[in-house]
């Protein structure tokens, strides 16, 4: 093993075995988009109104607020998947470039947790709720 | 930008539909990350906070400028999931045919164009 030049560092130690991990990942959570996409893109057209109501009684409902949980997770999943390679293809300053990626885990996380807890709060509220009803 | 030779970037390539296609997968994908999923969680995050909150996000939802983010939000959905579909075909090693390539390039963009119309049509319409 070299430690001249770079492919000499590297040379002989074989592949990682994880390089198309995140192609795949995001091929994954690809399908998952489409299936939870096409339920969200027919939820509102059979809907009858977008009032509070409606669907506050619908996504509250189990199966829905489980489809709904589970497209959140991967369309999250998905997106940081997506911005990681925006910004290893346009931030090439190395200090930068972790920040952004450092801002996109906080994004993305935070985003997926907030919308999780509405998604629990929704569902365990409206049933106590709908129990007094 | 390197000190040395680079090889030809955008500037000099003519414009072809798996171009385009390819560019606006981009755009709608981080379009709907960036201002799709913030839209996402605040209409949830809505639902679960009660009637107030929520009759505050479909105000602005409803209003001309939440109609504009909102429908450009549907066209970026039906965009990115007709152009990911033909990524799936690219995977699998099919259409790669100049022809093919260029007829599912110039498909998946009509195809998002005509699911946005088809969608906003029937939330009109019933």
């Amino acid at each position: 093993m070299g430690n001249g030049t770079s492919i000499g560092r590297v040379r002989a130690l074989g592949a990682a075995g994880h390089g198309t991990h995140h192609w795949l990942l995001q091929r994954f959570t690809a399908a998952g988009n489409f299936l939870g996409g096409v339920f969200l893109v027919a939820s509102f057209l059979f809907l009858p109104d977008a009032s509070f109501a409606t669907m506050r009684d619908y996504f509250a409902s189990p199966v829905p607020a489980t489809i709904l949980a589970l497209f959140l997770i991967s369309v999250f999943w998905h997106a940081r998947l997506g911005l990681q390679v925006l910004i290893e293809d346009y931030v090439h300053e190395a200090g930068n470039k972790f920040a952004a990626l450092v801002a996109l885990n906080l994004f993305t996380f935070a985003g997926a947790g907030f919308g999780l807890f509405a998604i629990l709060r929704l569902a365990l509220a409206t049933t106590s709720l709908g129990g007094a009803a | 930008m390197a000190n040395r030779p680079l090889s030809p970037h955008l500037g000099i390539w003519k414009w072809g539909p798996h171009m385009l296609v390819s560019i606006l997968h981009r755009v709608s994908g981080d379009g709907l990350a960036l201002v799709g999923l913030p839209v996402l969680v605040w209409w949830i995050a809505a639902m679960a906070s009660g009637p107030a909150a929520y009759d505050s996000f479909l105000s602005h939802a409803t209003a001309p400028y939440g109609m504009v983010v909102l429908i450009g939000l549907s066209w970026a959905f039906f965009n990115h999931l007709c152009s990911g579909l033909r990524h799936f075909v690219l995977d699998m090693g099919a259409g790669y045919e100049l022809d093919a390539n260029r007829r599912w390039s110039i498909g998946s963009m009509i195809g998002a164009l005509v699911l946005t119309a088809a969608f906003w049509a029937a939330i009109f319409a019933f």
